[in-house]
């Protein structure tokens, strides 16, 4: 074969190839996702059974335990509206009150959201420098 | 002296302007003098950053709570090592320690290729100007590490003790040395373009440092890596968080760029492919830490609050559009000298890594841009997690440890079918006896990635261990030297090559450790009362005791209180470890809640206790239950006086040891997990074969005074 159309079948194969992977990508991307919410975006529409990405601030005061269980609310991150979650499991060092967290979550029986295991993270501390909360320890 | 720093970033900014100005006309004008004092501009730039760098690390020292960077970041109970790295947790220092490193950098590099590419030096040092331009620029106008404030406060706010980590401390110079580090062959490779010398000898002026890059960023990443394994209290070393991809991009890049440079060295191909690697290198670099420091990605809503939003976006935009501009004009000069001869060759293989490297980049660009991509697209803000990024970097690695056991293996241009049957033999065996090895050994088979990865790991193991060995076995027949003194004298000999081999290898361990935790992990979280036991991947976790000390932190980062645990760790009876995991408690700057709770109520953070070892880690973390101690606490807060720091001290001491005799239920984090070892191991193997490389060859010196004019001779011929 002419090498100079081998050449550009191969181009051709090789540009089809990575063109039907990033479609892929792309597609899984969106399928794949959890769509972000704010506590109030959550309040005014949610679809029972589907998961949540909450993202807020924890209000101040309302983290309490039971054995493995911890709940808190989670407010918008400027705004008073908030959600009751609860989580269970081991939180990162830096949850606590005031923090930003984000949390995946499903709307449970009544107004409380269940967080899924091991998907509560708080924002980087890289980002968080000189920030000041009036908060106790958890 | 806040003046003085003042005047020096107003003076650095002069310098860079001057500078730029002088390197352009002698470019232009071809005027000697002028590009020597452009050059000369960049040593000024390192002088006058290093007064304003030492000035803000002194206050720093010296708890100078004046500057308003000093308070926000330091306190007087922060420890001194902890106090002499807080400057690069603050945004001002960050930018400063950015610009600064650069200055070195970039004198370096104009100081070493002074007397050598003429026509491309003075570009180059106009496009590090830049750089520098931007960054001093951006300490003039938008965050200014000088402010000072009027009243002085007693003390500061302390370093995050999250940060209070020595692996942390020396994380973020490393992740900047590599970033500054790439825009050095960036530059090169724009004076390149401009000056029409798009041949390989701005590559070869510039590997070391992009070599250098590519060693710093890693280690950066790796230390990054580590720090959140050990201090960050979750016990995981990835998390495919914003920040950690930002690092990794331009390192996939970068690692594209110095396989590929050597198809140009060696055959004048992929010249187009090599600049658009490397301008996008640079780009990635700033866009890494512009991802940092901007907080676009916590929400597009932060960006616009962000001081440092728009002046990066106009950065990046210029360093965008200046690339595709620069390639595009000289596309005609930037042809190849060859084809590709042979699909299986070296060139190929190196071809199909870098598409590999490539891809996992935009993987990693698409899942961390995928918030505002979606949000863009569809008006809803969504995020992709660690499943998605696995679901297509797992593969795309296995593909890519495939190869750096391939690419050793095969010759340039051609390989002959017998040729290739003789060098594959023993590594093929080697990967195809580990498979099969490890079939029979119990949960191994379900799961067909980490299996796989095992395979490939022992398949470039014996290519690297082959390699090596005829390597050594030629030398010994020419020289007859002993085993031992051979394979010094071939790896000092040809550093290049053996130290590439030897990276190899460890990318490959530290893949093989990252595929066995991940996979193979057990990990649990247990609340307990002292006497209880859990079991977690066969071993049992006994609760002993609780302890509780005052002022005795015992890793030296400050915390006030520390509330811990004795786990006793054993299997089958038999005793493994004895684990102490604590959680510190700081002092805070916060007041509002009376004198005790300021000594305690900075941000807590774990000091997890594990039982590392070279099959397995054993990771343990405590959250003491704190709502119990809450009423006690608030007892106490009445009965001490305000501000008397000692009466508080002495009724946590009360508070701790209380805790320590009659403990509340505490929350356990148990993680059995084999291999992390290898992850550190093959870490530091990856090191050491980039430091052989970086080495300079014994008589490179002399090569080098004669290699420019071997080329230029043979160009000239070429010619006639």
């Amino acid at each position: 074969m002419d090498p100079a159309r081998k050449r550009s079948i191969r181009l051709v194969v090789a540009l089809t190839a990575a063109l039907l992977l990033a479609g892929g990508l792309v597609y899984t991307s969106f399928s794949a996702g959890n769509p972000a919410r704010s506590p109030s975006e959550l309040i005014a529409a949610t679809d029972p059974g589907k998961t949540y990405k909450l993202t807020g601030k924890v209000v101040n005061g309302s983290i309490t335990r039971e054995g493995h269980t911890i709940n808190f609310r989670v407010r918008d991150r400027t705004g008073t509206a908030s959600i009751p979650v609860t989580y269970t499991g081991a939180v990162p060092d830096p949850f606590r009150d005031g923090r930003e967290v984000i949390v995946t979550v499903s709307r449970k029986s009544g107004d409380v959201y269940a967080g899924a295991r091991d998907s509560l993270i708080t924002k980087c501390p890289s980002k968080f420098t000189a920030e000041k909360t009036g908060a106790s320890p958890t | 002296m806040e003046i003085v720093g003042r005047a020096a970033l107003f003076l650095a900014l002069a310098v860079c302007l001057y500078g730029i100005a002088a390197s352009i006309y002698g470019g232009v004008s071809k005027r000697r003098e002028w590009v020597d004092s452009g050059r000369r501009s960049v040593y000024a730039l390192a002088i006058v950053l290093t007064v304003a760098f030492a000035i803000v690390e002194v206050a720093f020292l010296t708890s100078s709570f004046k500057y308003n960077v000093v308070a926000g970041h330091s306190s007087t109970t922060t420890p001194t090592f902890y106090k002499a790295s807080a400057m690069w947790s603050s945004q001002e220092g960050s930018m400063l320690l950015w610009v600064w490193l650069l200055s070195l950098w970039s004198s370096l590099v104009t100081f070493l290729t002074r007397k050598r590419m003429r026509d491309v030096l003075p570009w180059a040092t106009a496009a590090l100007l830049g750089y520098g331009l931007f960054f001093t620029g951006l300490l003039v106008f938008f965050v200014h590490p000088f402010a000072t404030t009027a009243i002085v406060p007693a003390d500061g706010a302390g370093l995050n003790p999250l940060l209070r980590y020595p692996a942390m401390m020396i994380h973020p110079p490393m992740l900047y040395s590599g970033y500054t580090l790439f825009s050095i062959p960036f530059a090169f490779a724009v004076g390149a373009l401009i000056a029409g010398r798009v041949d390989a000898e701005w590559i070869r002026s510039t590997r070391r440092f992009a070599l250098a890059a590519w060693l710093m960023l890693g280690c950066g990443i790796l230390l990054g890596a580590r720090w959140s394994y050990s201090e960050l209290g979750w016990g995981g070393y990835w998390a495919w968080d914003a920040v950690e991809n930002a690092s990794l991009m331009p390192w996939l890049t970068g690692t594209a760029f110095l396989h590929s440079v050597m198809i140009q060295e060696r055959r004048g191909m992929l010249k187009i492919w090599n600049v658009s690697l490397v301008l996008l290198t640079g780009i990635l670099c700033i866009l890494g830490t512009f991802l940092v420091r901007s907080g676009i990605l916590d929400s597009i809503h932060a960006f616009g609050g962000s001081t440092l939003g728009v002046p990066f976006v106009v950065m990046l935009g210029a360093m965008g559009i200046a690339s595709v501009g620069l390639v595009v004009w000289r596309r005609g000069m930037l042809k190849s000298e060859h084809r590709l001869d042979s699909l299986l060759s070296r060139e190929s293989i190196f071809l199909g890594n870098n598409i590999v490297l490539v891809g996992l980049c935009f993987v990693v660009f698409w899942g961390t841009f995928f918030p505002l991509i979606s949000e863009a697209f569809t008006g809803d803000e969504t995020s992709v997690g660690p499943p998605w990024f696995s679901r297509y970097t797992v593969p795309l690695a296995l593909v890519l440890v495939l190869l750096s056991g391939i690419g050793p293996l095969v010759a340039w241009r051609r390989n002959t079918a017998s040729n290739l049957r003789r060098t594959f033999a023993i590594p093929v065996a080697c990967g195809v006896i580990t498979l099969i090895a490890l079939l029979p050994v119990n949960g191994v088979p379900q799961k067909p990635l980490a299996l796989a990865m095992f395979a490939l790991g022992a398949f470039v193991a014996g290519t690297v261990g082959q390699e090596l060995f005829r390597g050594v076995r030629a030398r010994r027949v020419t020289t007859g030297e002993a085993y031992p003194l051979a394979a010094v004298s071939l790896v000092r000999r040809n550093r290049r090559r053996y130290g590439g081999y030897l990276v190899h290898l460890g990318i490959t361990v530290l893949f093989v450790g990252v595929a066995a935790s991940s996979a193979f992990q057990h990990a649990h979280d247990v609340r307990m009362n002292v006497g209880e036991t859990a079991h977690v991947g066969g071993y049992d976790v006994k609760y002993l005791r609780a302890t509780g000390t005052i002022a005795k932190d015992p890793s030296g980062t400050g915390a006030l209180m520390d509330l811990g645990a004795v786990l006793d760790v054993s299997k089958n009876g038999k005793h493994i470890a004895t684990l102490r995991p604590s959680r510190g408690y700081y002092p805070s700057d916060d007041t509002s809640q009376g004198t005790l709770m300021s000594l305690i109520n900075g941000e807590p953070t774990s000091e997890v206790a594990m039982k590392s070892g070279p099959l397995r880690d054993f990771w343990t973390a405590v959250s003491p239950d704190f709502a119990k101690l809450q009423p006690i606490i608030e007892q106490g807060n009445k009965v001490v006086p305000q501000g008397n720091i000692d009466a508080a001290v002495l009724v946590l001491a009360a508070i701790s040891q209380n805790y320590q005799n009659h403990p509340p239920a505490a929350t356990f984090r148990i993680i059995s997990s084999p291999l992390v070892m290898w992850i550190w191991l093959g870490g530091l193997i990856t090191i050491s074969g980039a430091l052989i490389a970086l080495w300079p060859a014994p008589d490179a010196a002399r090569r080098r005074a004669t290699a420019g004019l071997k080329a230029r001779v043979a160009q000239d011929l070429g010619r006639a």
